[in-house]
């Protein structure tokens, strides 16, 4: 009974460009394209002696962190640092914001200051689409992960590290596996490589690991990892909170590496040439052993390389898309 | 002093399912009772003349539950501003839920409730008791005496009891005292600190799900206990369809038990949280496609006997959130009569249906003399133009909240006279 407008049309300008980073959801494979070679270029820049370039200049970026995390907020700074942009790390641990300040009153003063852009990350699934609703215009917002819902920077440098290594990603059947049930990083992932043209994505789980309904997302569902990962291209693993044994979703970590752990036994039914992934950081023995996490097939540290060109790339072009918005506004004598 | 008026509503569609009644009449009051119906009494003399030509003149809407927010959360709401709501929505009788602070579990807090409702002086309120102390599902609440001071209904609300043992007690000892069990169904360690309906769109946004079962295991081991005990019950504000089934079924069996369920689970589902708009945060929450179509179902089937609004209305701060951290419900009370005549417009049902489900019926399941047009009885009336577009907007809302998503929507059917026992509350 209410018009269905797409919710991650927001992301966009009224000329398609992005002016937030929220989700993969929804977006084009034009676009989802466009972050790639970007970020491709970024990564060949930051092999180079000189690692900065002037895109975001004179700009402040706010990097709001309501959920404690050194590897992402690090590699955020560092993006924003290479382009040249001023930086403010701020971890606001939930006592705070228990303390009667909500979310809106926080955004609020923090505006006040003059930033230009926010990149969030909140145990709440919808905290980025929150934010993004609520700043004033020309104030771009990233989401470094919210709740269950979406970790795009995360699932788009993924993304490169696969385009760097196979190519196309047409032929490719991809698993993910593990804890898919609370993983933002699954949801952007799937999300990204349908909406890429992989040829197959599988999710690899216990039935206590998966979201109802996860098939309607566009995945093949496998319960047994031995067939799950049959002919695969690419393993992304995830990784497995320890507070998953105390709430009765899974009997232990033993188990849980026995059944869904990436071996090298089991890495030998996916294709020979098969690359295995983790968003970091690794649960050694639970989700992965060692020797595949450090084997040569294991693209982990790429990962991380490409992470910092992906940021860059997303910020810059959020950034780009608020200018040609707030220009277009100018124009309209508003 | 204008209770005392003789009023008369004059040509209007009066429809009164209680009589079977729907025909242009005129309607005459006196003394706060309806007296006559279609010629006046001899020696009547009308003070008071509304016209009504063009309109339905029905008994006073009886809303099964609606938030009013005080004592103790007057942040959100309070009893004048939320029956001033209720009025204006044609409500002339309110149920209101234990869950107040403090909690109603002891006549003190019924007398503080009644005394605020005769000083606004607008809607009749009436309280629900508190089934167990502090609903904390262990210690039988003082029902007699509860009742004794005006409590129409006992519940536990959404705190289901831990021990069907103490459950078990509470009905017999209500059972003893013909008292009614309002049960709002829900199992507390399915429910999980779930914001929505455990499906597809729930998947997608990443959000805590509840499943249906958090519903139905309570219906059954309700069911169950009431049949043990025969005790009267009531089922409030269902959402799934296999729980009105469950009742349904009870029904035929003999079982005296009876279900509501709030109009926006007629005309929403899941999928409108897409989005993350917390106005759609509801709990019980908003289930599917094929829930609301069974609900829909079980309406025409006589399987929901009321509908209600769950009015609830919240401060800004508890809304403007992230979807999981924001506090659910909406408010009801302005559009309940609206929302129900879509059903009509809809052509799911008749307005004289409409109006059994938001009056006549609740009126029966709580044991009232109103919900009736009969001549003797108090003149609650509700006179409504089910032809006038209208919108609700933050400015016009009567209600402390202006939560709710049909804010500015175009609503058909709108509410001109509001009369409690024969004095005009309300008048557009």
């Amino acid at each position: 009974m209410f018009e269905q407008t797409d919710p991650n049309q927001i992301q966009l300008n009224s000329e398609g460009q992005l002016k937030h980073y929220l989700t993969t959801e929804g977006l084009s494979r034009e676009l989802l394209t466009e972050i790639l070679d970007t970020a491709d270029s970024f990564v060949d820049m930051s092999a180079q002696q000189v690692k900065k370039v002037p895109l975001l200049r004179g700009k402040t970026v706010v990097n709001l962190f309501f959920e404690a995390s050194t590897r992402t907020l690090s590699t955020f700074e560092l993006a924003a640092k290479r382009l040249s942009a001023d930086v403010l790390n701020l971890n606001i641990s939930t006592s705070s914001t228990s303390k009667g300040e909500t979310l809106k009153d926080t955004l609020m003063t923090l505006e006040a200051m003059h930033s230009d852009m926010f990149v969030v990350r909140h145990s709440d699934s919808g905290a980025a689409h929150f934010i993004a609703q609520h700043v004033t215009p020309d104030v771009a917002v990233i989401n470094a992960g919210d709740g269950r819902h979406a970790h795009p920077t995360q699932a788009m440098l993924d993304m490169l590290t696969i385009r760097r290594h196979k190519g196309d990603f047409a032929p490719l059947v991809v698993a993910i596996v593990g804890d898919i049930l609370h993983s933002r990083v699954a949801r952007s992932q799937i999300h990204a490589l349908r909406t890429l043209g992989a040829a197959e994505v599988r999710v690899i789980a216990p039935q206590t690991l998966l979201p109802k309904h996860i098939e309607a997302l566009g995945v093949r569902v496998f319960t047994d990892m031995n067939e799950g990962l049959k002919d695969v291209d690419v393993v992304m693993m995830l990784r497995l909170q320890k507070e998953r044994m105390t709430s009765a979703l899974l009997p232990s970590e033993s188990e849980f590496f026995k059944l869904y752990g990436l071996s090298e036994e089991k890495l030998a039914l996916a294709k020979p040439d098969a690359v295995v992934m983790h968003p970091g950081p690794i649960n050694r023995g639970v989700e992965i052993e060692s020797v595949v996490a450090d084997g040569p097939r294991s693209l982990i540290l790429d990962q991380v390389t490409n992470g910092i060109a992906v940021r860059m790339a997303v910020m810059s072009m959020s950034m780009s898309g608020q200018t040609t918005e707030k220009q277009a506004r100018l124009g309209n004598g508003e | 002093m204008s209770q005392l008026m003789n009023i008369q509503i004059k040509g209007g569609r009066v429809i009164d399912p209680a009589q079977s009644l729907d025909k242009v009449s005129d309607l005459y009051i006196s003394q706060g009772k309806i007296i006559a119906l279609g010629d006046a009494p001899e020696g009547f003399e009308a003070d008071q003349t509304i016209d009504a030509s063009g309109k339905v003149v029905s008994p006073g809407l009886i809303d099964l539950c609606g938030h009013l927010r005080e004592p103790g959360y007057t942040h959100k709401g309070n009893i004048a501003s939320e029956t001033e709501a209720a009025v204006a929505g044609g409500i002339t009788s309110v149920v209101t839920p234990p869950t107040t602070k403090p909690i109603v579990d002891n006549p003190a807090v019924v007398e503080l409730i009644k005394d605020r409702a005769e000083r606004a002086n607008l809607a009749k309120v009436l309280p629900m008791g508190a089934l167990t102390k502090g609903l904390q599902g262990e210690q039988l609440a003082p029902l007699h005496a509860l009742a004794s001071s005006g409590c129409v209904a006992f519940t536990n609300g959404r705190h289901a009891n831990a021990s069907s043992l103490a459950l078990t007690r509470c009905l017999e000892y209500a059972a003893t005292h013909d008292l009614l069990v309002i049960f709002q169904p829900q199992d507390e360690s399915l429910t999980n600190k779930g914001c929505m309906h455990d499906d597809t769109t729930c998947t997608r946004l990443g959000l805590n799900g509840i499943p249906e079962s958090a519903e139905t295991i309570e219906v059954s081991r309700n069911l169950l206990l009431v049949e043990q005990t025969g005790v009267r019950a009531h089922f409030g504000q269902l959402s799934a369809e296999r729980s009105v089934r469950m009742v349904m079924d009870a029904r035929e069996r003999g079982l005296p038990v009876t279900a509501d369920v709030a109009i926006q689970h007629f005309l929403l589902t899941d999928e409108n949280v897409n989005g993350f708009d917390s106005n759609f945060h509801l709990i019980p929450p908003l289930r599917s496609q094929l829930d609301r179509a069974g609900l829909r179902q079980a309406l025409l089937a006589e399987g929901i006997q009321a509908i209600c609004s769950d009015h609830q209305p919240h401060d800004r701060a508890a809304k403007e959130a992230p979807f999981a951290s924001t506090e659910p419900g909406i408010i009801g009370f302005e559009t309940l009569l609206p929302l129900s005549l879509l059903l009509v417009n809809q052509g799911l049902m008749e307005i004289s249906q409409i109006i059994d489900k938001l009056a006549t019926q609740p009126a029966k399941i709580l044991g009232l003399e109103s919900g009736s047009l009969e001549v003797g009885r108090a003149a609650d009336i509700c006179i409504f133009d089910p032809e006038e577009k209208w919108s609700l907007t933050a400015e016009t809302t009567r209600s402390e909240g202006s939560n709710t998503p049909f804010m500015n929507f175009e609503l058909k059917g709108r509410v001109s006279h509001t009369l409690i026992d024969g004095q005009l509350v309300y008048q557009l």
